[in-house]
C-alpha cells in the first residue's frame, strides 16, 4: 500500500468504519426509496381494502410487513412515509441552519449591543420546554406543511446560532480576519468569505444532529395528531393508528417505529463519524 | 448570596414577559376571528358574548394584551369552554398526577443510571461498559412514544401483566389527600391501592425515565472516570483503603455535583417526554391536558397550560443555577 492511500485511510477512517458505511447505506436507500416511492411501493398506500385488513405480514404474500386496520399496505405506507420524514427533516435542518448561523455569526462577530439584542431573543426561545413551543405554534397556527417546518425549526436554530457566535468571536481576532479587515474588506466580504468558510465542519456537524432530532420530532407530532394532515402516511401517525389495535396487529406498531429507529440511528451514526472526524473537541454539543 | 438570588429572579421577568407576548401574538396570528377561535362551534351566543366581554376582543389588541397579562400574572387564565371550569383549577387537578410519574421517573434513572455509571468508569472497556454505551447510542435513536407502544405490546399484549394505561381502575375509592396516588395509599394503609397504583406506574415511568437513565449513566461514568484519575484517589489507595471504598466514598462523591445538576437540566426533556409519554399511556396529568386541549380547540386552556409550563420551565432553570452556586461558589463571580 502506498504512502499516499495510507494517508488517506488514516484521514478518512472515521468515515470508513462499518458502522459508517451502515449510515451511508440506510440515508441512501431512503433517500432513494423517498424519491422513487411511486415506482417501488408495491401497492398504493391510501387504497383502502377492508376485506385484507389487518393482514399479517407473510414472506412472498402480497403484504410482506402485513397491512393496517382498513387493509392499506404497511410496506407501501412506510416508504411513503419517508417522503415527509426525510422533506421535513432537510427542510428543518436547512431553516434553522440558515437562521442560526446568520445571527449567530453577526452576533459573534460585530458583538456589543447587536450580539446583546440577539442574545436576549435567543434567551426567550430558549425559555420554552423543548417540543413545546411546536405544540403551541401547531395548534394556533394549523398543521400545514410550512407551519409544521418553521414550528419544528422554532427552537433548533438555538445550538446553531450559539456555536456560529462562539466561533465568529475567535475567528474575528485572528491574523487573516485582521489583515482582511486592514485591507479593507467590508463586513459582508469578511463574514461571507472568512468566517462562513471556517465554520461549516462544526455546523455540519450540528445540522446532522439536528436532522436526527427533527425527524424524532416530526413523527412525536404526528402521533400526537399534530402533524400534516392524516390523508398523508407519516411514520409517526401509522404508529398512532396502531394504538388501538395493538393486541392483535403487532406488525402496526412494529414496522413503523423500525422505520423511525433505523433512519435515526443511521443518521447518528454518520453524525459521530463526521464529529470524529472535523473535530473530536465538538463531542459535547 | 442574597444579591445574587435577587438578581437572577428579576432576570426572569423579562423573560417571561417576552414568551408571554409570544404567545399572546400566536393567538392573534391564529387564522380565523378571535372570537370563533375562543368559543366552541357549538357555544351559544351568550357564552359569545361572555368570552367577548371576558378577553375584551372588542378592545385593540395591545389593550388586550395588557389585560391577558394582568389576569394572567393573578395565574387567571380564563375558563376552559370544554370544562367550563377555570383553567387554573384543572391544571391544579391534574398536576399531581403528572408529577407523580415525573418523580418515579428520575428515581428510576437515578437508581439505575448511578450505580450503572460507576460501575462502567471502574471497569471501562468491560462487557457492562460496552453495553451500557451501545444502549445509550440506540436509545437516543428511538422515539420515546415507540418503546412506550413497544413495552405494551410486550407487557399487556403478549404477558398481560401490567395495565396499558391509565391511572387507576374504577372502583377503587380512595379519598384524595395529596392527590399523589401512591402517597394517599400509603397513609391510609391501603396496599391494594399502592399495588395497582405502581402497576399503572410501571410502564409510563420506565419509558418516561430511559433516556435521563442515559444521561446520568454516561454523566457518572464521564466525572467518576475523570475523579478515579485525580491524586487524592491514588492517595486512598496507598492508605491501602479498599477499591470500593475509593470508587463510592471518594471518586463518586465528588462526581455527585453534576449528576444532581443533570438531574435539573434534564427537567425540560422531562416535561416534553411527559407530553408525549402521557398521551401514549392516557395518563390524565397535564400534558395528555394539554394534547386533548388542542383537538377540542380549547384555547384558553392551550394558551393557560403552555404559559405555566414555561414559566415552570424557566423558575425550575433558575433554581438550578442557584443550587449551583451554592455547591460551587466560585461560579457566582461570573
Amino acid at each position: 500500500m502506498s504512502a499516499a492511500t495510507l494517508g488517506f485511510r488514516h484521514r478518512f477512517n472515521y468515515l470508513l468504519a462499518p458502522k459508517v458505511v451502515f449510515g451511508i447505506a440506510v440515508i441512501a436507500l431512503l433517500i432513494a426509496a423517498a424519491i422513487f416511492a411511486p415506482w417501488i411501493a408495491p401497492h398504493d398506500p391510501a387504497r383502502q381494502d377492508l376485506m385484507r385488513a389487518m393482514t399479517a405480514p407473510q414472506w412472498g404474500g402480497p403484504h410482506l410487513l402485513g397491512t393496517d386496520h382498513v387493509g392499506r399496505d404497511l410496506l407501501s405506507r412506510i416508504i411513503y412515509g419517508s417522503r415527509i420524514s426525510l422533506a421535513i427533516g432537510v427542510a428543518v435542518v436547512l431553516v434553522s441552519g440558515a437562521v442560526g448561523i446568520f445571527l449567530g455569526v453577526i452576533s459573534g462577530y460585530f458583538g456589543g449591543r447587536t450580539d446583546s439584542l440577539i442574545q436576549k431573543m435567543l434567551e426567550v426561545f430558549w425559555a420554552f420546554p423543548p417540543l413545546l413551543l411546536a405544540i403551541a405554534i401547531v395548534a394556533f397556527l394549523g398543521q400545514g406543511l410550512g407551519i409544521i417546518i418553521i414550528a419544528l425549526a422554532s427552537q433548533r436554530w438555538i445550538p446553531y446560532c450559539r456555536l456560529a457566535r462562539a466561533e465568529a468571536m475567535a475567528l474575528r481576532d485572528r491574523e487573516f480576519v485582521v489583515a482582511a479587515r486592514s485591507l479593507g474588506a467590508s463586513p459582508a466580504r469578511i463574514l461571507t468569505r472568512h468566517i462562513l468558510p471556517n465554520i461549516v465542519p462544526s455546523m455540519v456537524v450540528v445540522g446532522t444532529f439536528a436532522m436526527a432530532t427533527a425527524i424524532i420530532s416530526e413523527a412525536s407530532l404526528s402521533f400526537l395528531g399534530l402533524g400534516v394532515p392524516p390523508t398523508i402516511p407519516t411514520w409517526g401517525s401509522m404508529l398512532a393508528d396502531s394504538r388501538a389495535y395493538i393486541s392483535t396487529s403487532w406488525w402496526m406498531a412494529l414496522f413503523p417505529g423500525l422505520a423511525i429507529f433505523i433512519t435515526v440511528l443511521a443518521i447518528n451514526l454518520v453524525g459521530d463519524a463526521l464529529r470524529s472526524h472535523f473535530d473530536p473537541k465538538l463531542k459535547n454539543i | 448570596m442574597a444579591s445574587y438570588l435577587v438578581r437572577r429572579l428579576i432576570g426572569v421577568i423579562p423573560v417571561l414577559f417576552m414568551v408571554s407576548l409570544m404567545v399572546f401574538a400566536l393567538t392573534q396570528l391564529a387564522p380565523g376571528d378571535p372570537v370563533s377561535m375562543l368559543v366552541s362551534d357549538e357555544a351559544s351566543p351568550e357564552d359569545r358574548q361572555k368570552i367577548v366581554e371576558a378577553w375584551g376582543l372588542d378592545r385593540p389588541a395591545p389593550v388586550q394584551y395588557l389585560s391577558f397579562l394582568k389576569n394572567a400574572v393573578l395565574g387567571d387564565f380564563g375558563s376552559s369552554f370544554r370544562y367550563r371550569e377555570p383553567v387554573m383549577d384543572l391544571v391544579l387537578a391534574r398536576l399531581p398526577a403528572s408529577i407523580e410519574l415525573a418523580v418515579y421517573a428520575t428515581l428510576l434513572a437515578v437508581i439505575i443510571g448511578i450505580p450503572l455509571g460507576v460501575l462502567s468508569a471502574a471497569r471501562p472497556n468491560s462487557l457492562l461498559d460496552n453495553a451500557g454505551s451501545l444502549v445509550g447510542f440506540f436509545g437516543v435513536s428511538m422515539p420515546n412514544f415507540w418503546f412506550g407502544i413497544l413495552l405494551i405490546l410486550v407487557f399487556a399484549g403478549v404477558f398481560n401483566v401490567l395495565p396499558s394505561g391509565g391511572r387507576e381502575p374504577w372502583g377503587m375509592d380512595l379519598p384524595s389527600i395529596t392527590g399523589f396516588l401512591t402517597i394517599d395509599a400509603l397513609i391510609q394503609g391501603r396496599f391494594d391501592v399502592l399495588w395497582t397504583a405502581l402497576r399503572h406506574l410501571a410502564l409510563p415511568a420506565i419509558v418516561l425515565g430511559t433516556s435521563m437513565t442515559g444521561i446520568i449513566m454516561q454523566l457518572t461514568r464521564a466525572t467518576v472516570a475523570e475523579a478515579l484519575r485525580e491524586d487524592y484517589v491514588m492517595t486512598a489507595r496507598a492508605k491501602g483503603l479498599s477499591e470500593r471504598l475509593v470508587l463510592w466514598r471518594h471518586a463518586f462523591r465528588n462526581a455527585l455535583v453534576a449528576v444532581v445538576t443533570i438531574i435539573g437540566l434534564e427537567f425540560g426533556a422531562l416535561i416534553s417526554g411527559a407530553i408525549i409519554v402521557e398521551t401514549v399511556f392516557s395518563w390524565p396529568g397535564i400534558g395528555m391536558l394539554l394534547i386533548q386541549s388542542i383537538t377540542f380547540r380549547d384555547y384558553p386552556l392551550i394558551v393557560g397550560l403552555v404559559l405555566i409550563y414555561t414559566t415552570l420551565f424557566v423558575l425550575v432553570n433558575v433554581a438550578i443555577d442557584i443550587l449551583y452556586t451554592i455547591i460551587d461558589p466560585r461560579i457566582r463571580m461570573k
